[in-house]
This record gives structure tokens, C-alpha cells and sequence, in this order.
């Protein structure tokens, strides 16, 4: 037995990708879709909030002082090539092959945690530095932007790891695949939300 | 020795203690009911743990009930301390308090609920479909707006009230005015109940693109399946600002942030401008459902189609589109600019088209039709003149110059009145009238449903209109008490009036549930009113399935034609044998999740962050528990299925 | 077959058929999806670091850049297009877009309060 589930989630539609040959499957699919729109204007607004205050500094460091180039470089190829491991895995995943998508899997995870603990640190260093929430409108932005998109990657990775401990249990399923299948959605989105941190709030930040 | 904060974590005062005494009595009471009938497995068996669409809108409807009462007592403690100049019922600080929590509760733990409550029960009916795309989800969403909704309540007797208003602007929110858990009340339960509600928009809106009946295209749904499909729109992208501004906001209070601070390069507008771009939208995700609910009544009740159905379907879409685009309206007095100020005011203006045409169109369904006047029918009648009132004087508020004068006086205040209980109240009540017997199997009584209506007709003009008057006299909202002399004094007494006439008018409605559970005529054909539209098609209340057959759809109207068109051999359902029908379990889940929810916050609401940080894990392992539950759902038998069809008289 | 119905649902849900699981056998998109990124990041930080540019110039520049690579993460990698029933997603993110740009557009120009009276 591959996994103990009733008929009703075998797939029935063997002429599209798995992930969508169930009626529930394709259904979750579509739902997920309709929370990144959701979520996107959820950052728009924390976007919006930081370019009214970006300028806001109150005397304490600017965008200019505090960024460091190599820093946020890294974490971005980081974020970026996990994006692509994680293509990879769904890639294998539509050939079949488990042990190839669990290994892309498992790289996808270990970049995330890379991004994660580059942040971490990043913002200690600021703090450190008396950089912290409190200190000016535009750092209270700063931080809370930046930290919604790690805090989503943050959660993205339990996720990720709960749903590698299914593979490993069930194999590639209509269930499965469904689930690696929303879980890629979710963190293309968060390197495409990412760019735009990098874009608006580090690039910016440095121009000017 | 207990920390500083327990000498005053409960509410003292009087009525506060008198309002202990009786939550602590209806409590006991519900619990020894309970006990005696031995109704907790019950309980928890068929309510609890449902993730039945009908079941979870009727949840939906009784807390909205009980959110109703709640707001209607301050709204009539407000109305008590305004009757005569002067006066002190009221302390200033008691009167700030009831009206914060009147306007929230009114608009989001009741309006809403109520809304989505109906949407529950009868949308998924009317496409022809045997549950919403995630029950379990729906699960999740009622209980995070009812522990939402209990959060919010507890501030009355721990902690304190909110009191700087529905909007809650800052500074006057902020930590340095506002230092005491009432506000974290309001952040938290608002946050709360907006998860839930943004997963139920998803959900709905899922399920209309893709649970219809075969057959049910777009442009055959009935309308208020239509009026789903936009209000979840706004709903999914009007709430994620909402969680955004109350989060930023929660941001400062707790952390020392200044994304609204007056000093450090904060912008107290900010907030304002967060606010209302979710605000705006919310007006419109509780008004189109009314609309939708009102195209239904019309054209049962006048025997005829809908008239102008594209057009109807147009203007929603238009409303969709403007009413993100019209936010600035509620703050032109901010000075933002000639040129943004007049953008917004004619962007605002744009809107009142679309919600003319569809006033036009119902006009004309009834045009010629054989008008029936059951209750249902006449407050959807009354709906029409005073949602044309409330959609006048709002047009004169969109005048940007002239805002200035009204801003912020009675007029306002009268505007959302009219819209909030002459639109969104008088069509929740003419949708409850109309699917009572869909819910409960039963018609309420038409002779006290009259009574129900005149008497609140009556007492809302007497209540509001005047407010139009005080308003241009130069009354402003959120005054606590008025000298006398200015002319205001006997239009503050008829508003009190008024006031108590729909309090009292209410207690025809409840009579009215009362008596018609225990004595009205039980409806055994499954179509009360004669209707046009799906859900009528099947039992009431419809079984947990909904449809032993999935009908099908060659028409807008499907109903009425399966009865009554010429050819309605072809729309009959075919008679096949039975299948054995896929439906999702229970799960107690949804509830320990809200509850897990409900213990965080409120320990975040003080403070207590290892309370808050212990019930958060405790909502994470359960989101993890349920990704390894692979056996989710069951088959209703064939058998069953008989069984159930032949006890209701179909077979 | 399905969750709730016994009868296929609607039209515009039907499964476009003839969709080939394994159309590939070495990942090309994913590959020049994630070049791409690479390619149009460094773009835009060298634009950044060599000041070549006025202010504006460079701040819609990398803007667009942007958005291109929103573009690739959209096409390439999560598989926008790939329609298995009705195109409803790109209808709701398309309406994201829409709500997105009128947030961040609309509140930078009202709080920049252009007022003689503010
Ligand atoms: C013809 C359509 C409408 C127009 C032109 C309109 C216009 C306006 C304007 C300009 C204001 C701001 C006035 C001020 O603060 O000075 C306002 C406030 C308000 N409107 Fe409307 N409105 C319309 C429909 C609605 C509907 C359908 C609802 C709700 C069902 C609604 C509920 C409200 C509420 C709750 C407020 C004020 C909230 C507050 O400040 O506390 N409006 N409206
Ligand atoms: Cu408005």
C-alpha cells in the first residue's frame, strides 16, 4: 500500500499533472492561488508603508549607512537559487523519480534556512548597532517589511519539512503532489516578493 | 503578591457588575440546560464539530443574534445619555466606550456575520452543489470570527472597553493616549475574526467558479450567487489591508514602533489611510449581499425574472473596481490636496451609477408583475426609498468642499445609518423571512412579521431623519451630552424615541421565532414562496447532502422552469438510480484551533507573551496535525440516502 | 469522481486533456528561468553601484527589472500558464496587481499632502 487513502483520492484523470487529476486537488490548487493574490496586496500595503516613510529617519542611520552590499547580495542568491531547487524538485517530481525530488527538496530547505539565519543576523547587527525598531519611522517600516517576508519563510520551511517527512512516507500521490505542488507556489511567490525587498528597500536604499 | 496589572483587570462599576451577574447566570443556565436534557454530545456532535455549510451558517446567524443585542444595548445606552441636554447618565468616558464598541461590533460581529451566515445557507443550495470547496476551512473561519467575537466581548468586564472609535485613529489609539489593554481588545479580535473572514471569501469564491450544478453557466446563476462572487472579491483583497493596519498599529503599542507616532518621524495618517482603504470596500461587502438578497425576494415575489440581469451583473463588476478607488472620501478634511481631493470625489460620485441601475432594475421587475406582500416582500420594498435616501446624501458627502461642513456631524452619521440598517439590516431581514423555511422547515408568522416591520420602519425614520437635521445644525458625532438652547434638544428626544421603538420592535421578531417554532405549519413541499431558484428545489431544511440527485441546469431561473416550462420533461432531474455521495467528516479541530487562537491573543492583549507564544504553538501543531490527516472524508450509502429521501416524502 | 458532485461539473471546469506529464526530460525552463534572474539582479546592481544614471533614471530602471523577474518567476518556475480549468487565477492575480498598484501609487501621492490648507 502506498498510502492509506480511499478511492475517491486515486487520480482519475491520468492526462494531466497529478497534482490536479483529483477534484480536490485541482480545487486547493486554485484556492492557493487565491491567497498569494491575497497575500500580495497584504504586502503592497507594507510596501506602501515603507515608501511614505523611507525618508522618515529622525536623525538615526539611513537606508544609505546601514546597508552592506555583499550581505543582502547573498541572501538574495540565496532565496533566488533555492527558488530554482525547488523548480528542480516539482521538475522530478512530474517524472516520477522520488529520490531526485526529495534531494531538490531537501536543498530548497537548506538554502531557506541559509536565507533565514543571513537575516537573523543581519538584524542583530543592525540592533547592535542601535538600529533598532524603536529608533525611527522608517526603521519601524524596515523592519516590520522585511521581517513579514522572513517570517513567511520561516513558516514555509516547517512546512516544507512536514511535507519532505510525507514523501518519504507516501511517495509522490495525487495528495502529495498536491501538496509539494502548493508549497512550490508558495516560495516562488516569496522570492518574487523578495526581489522587490531587494529592489525598493536595499537598491533604492542605496541610491539615494 | 499578584503584579501590579491584577488590581485592575476587572472591570468595575455598577452596570458592569450587574452585566457580571448576568453572564455569570446565563452561563449557568446554559450549562445546567445542557446537562439536565443531556445535550453536550450533541452539542459537540452535530454543531461543534459540523463542517455542514447549513449547520455553519446558522452558527453564523445565532452569534450575529447575540452580537445584535449586544450592540443594540449600547446603541440604546447611547441614545439614553443624548435624550436631554445636559444630561449624565453617562460618564464621558462610559459614552466614548459604548460608542467604539457599538460601530465595531455592528459592522463586523454582526452585518458580516449575518451576511455570511446566509451566504452559507443558501448559496451553495442555489448552484446546486453539496457543500462549499473547503468545509473543513469553513469550519475554521466561523470559529475564528466567533472567538474573534468573544475576545472583543471580554474587554466589557477584564481589562476595559476600547474607546476611541470604531476607526480607532491615532494618536488618540496609540500607546502614549491610550495605555490599557481596550485597544489590544480591538486589535486582536478584529485580527482574529478577519482571518476568518478573508478564508471565507476564498472559500466562497472557489466554490462559485467551480461547485455549480452541470449546466449552471455564469450568466445563469441567480444574483445573489453573483453578489458572492464580487462581495468575496473585495473580501480577499480589502482584508489583507485590514490585518496589515492592525498589525502596524499593534506594532506600536506593544513593540515601541512608530509607523503611526507623532514623534520619530511616525505619520498618524498613515493609519487613517490603511484604514479606510480596507473601510470602503467593507461598506460595499455588506451591502451587496442585501443587493443580492433583494434581486431574489423581487422577482419571486413579483412572479417574474429579474429584470436587466446583465445589467445588474455589469454594475457589480463596475462597484468591484471602483470601491478600491474611492477611499480618500472619508478623510478629504486630512488637506491632502485640490488635486487628490477632487479625484476621489469624483471617483466616489462614479459609484452611485452602477447602484442606480440596479434601483432601476428592480423598479422594473415589478413593473407589471402580480406583486405578493408577504414580509419578505415588504422589507425589500422598504428597502428601495430609504437605501435611495442614504445613497443621496452620500453623494452630497462626496463633495469635497462641502464634506468639510458635513464631516464628522449627524449627517454622517445619518448617511451610514440609512445604508447600514435601511440597506444591509432591512435586507439580513427580509433574507432571514425569506430561507426560514430553508433553515428550519418553517414559515415565521406573517402577522407578527408585519407588526415586526411597521414598527421598525416607523422607529428607524423617527430615529435617523431627524439626525440629517441636528447634523446640518451643527450637531457633531461622538458628543457625550449638548447644552440645551440650541435648537437640538426635541430631535434628540424623538431620536431616543425612535431608538426604543426598534428596540421593542425586535421583540416582535423574537416572539415571532418563538411562536412560529412551536406552533407554525410545517412546510413538507420543500417551496414555501413558490420560488425561482435552486435551493427550492430540494427538502426543507435540506439534508446534509443537499441533493440526492446534482440537478441540472439548461436555464437562468432553473426552478421555475423544472415547474413550469413547456418543455420540463428535459429539466426534470432523471430518475437513476442512487450513488453513494462523498462528504467531508467532522472535525473538532476548527474549534480547538479558535480556542487556541482566543488563548494567545487574549494573552497578548496583556502582555503575557508566554501565554501568547503557548497558545500560537498550540495553533501551529494543530495546523501540522491536520497536514498528516489523510482520512478526511466518507461516503454517505445508498441505502442512507433512501432512507433519508423516503422519510421526507421523495423517493 | 468528484468531492461534492456525482456529475462532472461545469463546462469551463472540464480538464483540458492531452497534457503531457513528461514533456521533458532535462529541466531547459527552470535553467534559463533561473539565468535569467541571475542576469537581471546583477543588472540591476550594477546600475545601482556604477551611479552611471540620474536618480530617476536608475530607480525606474531597476523598477522594471523588477518586475521582469517577476515576470520569470511567474512563467517559468510557477507555472502561470499552465491551465488545467477555467484561467480564474490569473483573473484574481491580475486584480492583485490592480488593487497592489492603486495601494502603493495612491498612498505615496495622498501622504506627500501637496495642500495649501493641510
Ligand atoms: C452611493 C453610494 C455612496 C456614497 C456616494 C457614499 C459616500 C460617503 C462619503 C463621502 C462618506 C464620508 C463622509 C465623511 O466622513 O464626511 C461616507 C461615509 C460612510 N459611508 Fe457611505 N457612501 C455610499 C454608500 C455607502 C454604503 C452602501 C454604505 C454601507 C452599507 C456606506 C457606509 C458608510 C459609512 C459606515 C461611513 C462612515 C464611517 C465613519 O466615518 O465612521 N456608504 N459615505
Ligand atoms: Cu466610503
Amino acid at each position: 500500500m502506498a498510502y492509506p487513502i480511499d478511492a475517491h483520492h486515486a487520480p482519475v484523470d491520468p492526462s494531466v499533472p497529478l497534482e490536479y487529476s483529483t477534484e480536490d486537488g485541482s480545487l486547493k490548487i486554485l484556492g492557493f492561488w487565491i491567497f498569494l493574490a491575497a497575500d500580495i496586496v497584504l504586502f503592497s500595503c507594507l510596501f506602501a508603508t515603507y515608501i511614505v516613510l523611507h525618508n522618515n529617519t529622525y536623525g538615526g542611520p539611513t537606508a544609505q549607512q546601514l546597508f552592506d552590499v555583499p550581505g543582502f547580495v547573498a541572501e538574495t542568491l540565496l532565496l533566488l537559487t533555492s527558488s530554482f531547487t525547488c523548480g528542480l524538485a516539482i521538475f522530478e517530481m512530474h517524472r516520477n523519480r522520488l529520490q531526485p525530488m526529495i534531494g531538490w527538496w531537501i536543498v530548497t530547505i537548506l538554502l531557506g534556512m541559509g536565507f533565514v539565519a543571513m537575516e537573523i543576523s543581519e538584524f542583530a547587527k543592525y540592533v547592535g548597532e542601535g538600529a533598532n525598531i524603536t529608533r525611527s519611522a522608517f526603521l519601524s517600516a524596515f523592519f516590520i517589511l522585511v521581517g513579514t517576508h522572513g517570517t513567511h519563510v520561516t513558516i514555509g520551511i516547517f512546512w516544507m519539512i512536514a511535507l519532505l517527512i510525507q514523501f518519504i512516507r507516501y511517495g509522490i500521490t495525487a495528495v502529495t503532489a498536491r501538496k509539494a505542488f502548493v508549497a512550490s507556489l508558495y516560495w516562488h511567490f516569496l522570492d518574487a516578493v523578495w526581489i522587490f525587498i531587494f529592489t525598493v528597500v536595499y537598491l533604492s536604499g542605496k541610491v539615494s | 503578591m499578584l503584579p501590579h496589572y491584577f488590581n485592575h483587570l476587572f472591570v468595575t462599576g455598577i452596570d458592569i457588575y450587574i452585566a457580571d451577574v448576568l453572564i455569570i447566570l446565563t452561563s449557568l443556565g446554559i450549562v445546567s440546560v445542557l446537562t439536565y436534557f443531556k445535550k453536550w454530545k450533541w452539542l459537540w456532535r452535530e454543531w461543534l464539530t459540523t463542517v455542514d455549510h447549513k449547520k455553519i451558517g446558522i452558527m453564523y446567524i445565532l452569534a450575529a443574534f447575540a452580537m445584535f443585542f449586544r450592540g443594540g444595548m449600547d446603541g440604546l445606552m447611547m441614545r439614553t445619555q443624548l435624550a436631554v441636554p445636559n444630561n449624565h447618565f453617562l460618564s464621558a468616558q462610559h459614552y466614548d466606550e459604548v460608542f467604539t464598541t457599538h460601530g465595531t461590533i455592528m459592522i463586523l460581529f454582526m452585518a458580516m456575520p449575518m451576511l455570511i451566515g446566509l451566504i452559507n445557507v443558501a448559496m451553495p443550495l442555489q448552484i446546486g452543489a453539496r457543500d462549499v470547496a473547503f468545509p473543513y476551512l469553513n469550519a475554521i473561519s466561523f470559529w475564528t470570527f466567533f472567538f474573534g467575537a468573544m475576545l472583543f466581548n471580554l474587554s466589557f468586564v477584564i481589562g476595559g472597553s476600547p474607546d476611541a472609535g470604531w476607526t480607532s485613529y491615532v494618536p488618540l489609539a496609540g500607546p502614549h493616549f491610550n495605555p490599557g489593554p481596550g485597544e489590544n481588545y480591538y486589535l486582536f479580535g478584529l485580527n482574529l475574526a478577519g482571518l476568518g473572514t478573508l478564508a471565507s471569501g476564498i472559500n466562497f469564491l472557489v466554490t462559485v467558479i467551480r461547485m455549480r450544478a452541470p449546466g449552471m453557466t455564469l450568466m445563469r446563476m441567480p444574483m445573489f450567487v453573483w453578489s458572492t462572487l464580487i462581495t468575496s472579491i473585495l473580501i480577499i483583497f480589502a482584508f489583507p489591508v485590514l490585518t496589515v493596519a492592525l498589525s502596524l498599529l499593534t506594532f506600536d503599542r506593544l513593540f515601541g514602533s512608530h509607523i503611526f507616532s507623532m514623534t520619530h518621524g511616525g505619520m498618524p495618517m498613515m493609519w487613517v489611510n490603511l484604514f479606510w482603504i480596507w473601510g470602503h470596500p467593507e461598506v460595499y461587502i455588506v451591502i451587496l449581499p442585501a443587493f443580492g438578497i433583494l434581486s431574489e425576494i423581487i422577482g419571486t415575489f413579483s412572479g417574474k425574472k429579474l429584470f436587466g440581469y446583465p445589467a445588474m451583473v455589469g454594475s457589480q463588476i463596475t462597484i468591484a473596481f471602483l470601491s478600491f478607488v474611492v477611499w480618500v472620501h472619508h478623510f478629504f478634511t486630512m488637506g491632502a490636496g485640490a488635486a487628490v481631493n477632487s479625484f476621489f470625489g469624483v471617483s466616489t460620485m462614479l459609484i452611485a451609477i452602477p447602484t442606480g441601475v440596479k434601483v432601476f432594475n428592480w423598479l422594473f421587475t415589478m413593473y407589471k408583475g402580480k406583486i405578493r406582500f408577504n414580509t419578505p416582500m415588504l422589507w425589500a420594498l422598504a428597502f428601495i426609498p430609504t437605501f435611495v435616501v442614504g445613497g443621496m446624501t452620500g453623494v452630497m458627502l462626496a463633495i469635497a468642499p462641502a464634506d468639510y461642513q458635513y464631516h464628522n456631524s449627524y449627517f454622517l452619521i445619518a448617511h451610514f445609518h440609512y445604508m447600514l440598517i435601511g440597506g444591509t439590516v432591512f435586507g439580513v431581514f427580509a433574507g432571514l423571512y425569506y430561507w426560514w423555511p430553508k433553515m428550519f422547515g418553517m414559515k415565521l408568522n406573517e402577522r407578527l412579521g408585519r407588526w415586526h416591520f411597521w414598527t421598525f420602519m416607523i422607529s428607524f425614520n423617527l430615529t435617523f431623519l431627524p439626525m440629517y437635521l441636528v447634523g446640518l445644525m451643527g450637531m457633531t458625532r461622538r458628543m457625550y451630552t449638548y447644552p440645551p438652547g440650541l435648537g437640538w434638544s426635541h430631535l434628540n428626544m424623538l431620536e431616543t424615541i425612535g431608538a426604543f421603538g426598534q428596540g421593542i420592535s425586535m421583540t416582535f421578531m423574537l416572539i415571532n421565532i418563538v411562536w412560529s417554532f412551536k406552533y407554525a405549519e410545517r412546510d413538507v413541499t420543500g417551496d414555501a414562496w413558490d420560488g425561482r431558484a435552486l435551493e427550492w428545489s430540494t427538502t426543507s431544511p435540506a439534508p446534509e447532502y443537499n441533493f440526492a440527485h446534482v440537478p441540472v441546469v439548461y436555464s437562468r431561473d432553473a426552478f421555475w422552469d423544472m415547474k413550469y416550462s413547456k418543455n420540463k420533461e428535459k429539466y426534470q432531474v432523471k430518475e437513476k438510480p442512487y450513488r453513494p455521495i462523498h462528504m467531508p467528516n467532522n472535525s473538532g479541530r476548527p474549534f480547538l484551533m479558535g480556542f487556541a487562537f482566543f488563548i494567545s491573543f487574549f494573552g497578548f492583549v496583556f502582555e503575557w507573551y508566554l501565554v501568547g507564544g503557548i497558545g500560537l504553538a498550540a495553533v501551529f501543531y494543530l495546523m501540522f496535525q491536520r497536514s498528516f490527516e489523510y482520512n478526511t472524508d466518507h461516503y454517505i450509502s445508498v441505502e442512507e440516502i433512501e432512507h433519508t429521501e423516503a422519510v421526507t416524502g421523495r423517493s | 469522481m468528484t468531492t461534492h458532485s456525482d456529475v462532472h461539473a461545469t463546462q469551463d471546469t472540464a480538464i483540458a486533456p492531452g497534457q503531457p506529464i513528461n514533456h521533458e526530460k532535462f529541466p531547459w525552463k527552470h535553467i534559463v528561468g533561473y539565468v535569467l534572474s541571475l542576469v537581471l539582479t546583477f543588472a540591476a546592481l550594477g546600475l545601482v553601484l556604477s551611479s552611471a544614471l540620474p536618480l530617476t533614471a536608475v530607480i525606474v530602471s531597476i523598477v522594471i527589472l523588477a518586475v521582469l523577474q517577476l515576470l520569470v518567476q511567474l512563467f517559468l518556475f510557477m507555472h502561470l500558464t499552465e491551465r488545467h480549468g477555467s484561467a480564474t487565477h490569473i483573473l484574481t492575480l491580475s486584480f492583485a496587481f490592480f488593487v497592489a498598484i492603486t495601494v502603493v501609487a495612491g498612498s505615496a501621492w495622498i501622504m506627500t499632502f501637496r495642500s495649501s490648507v493641510a
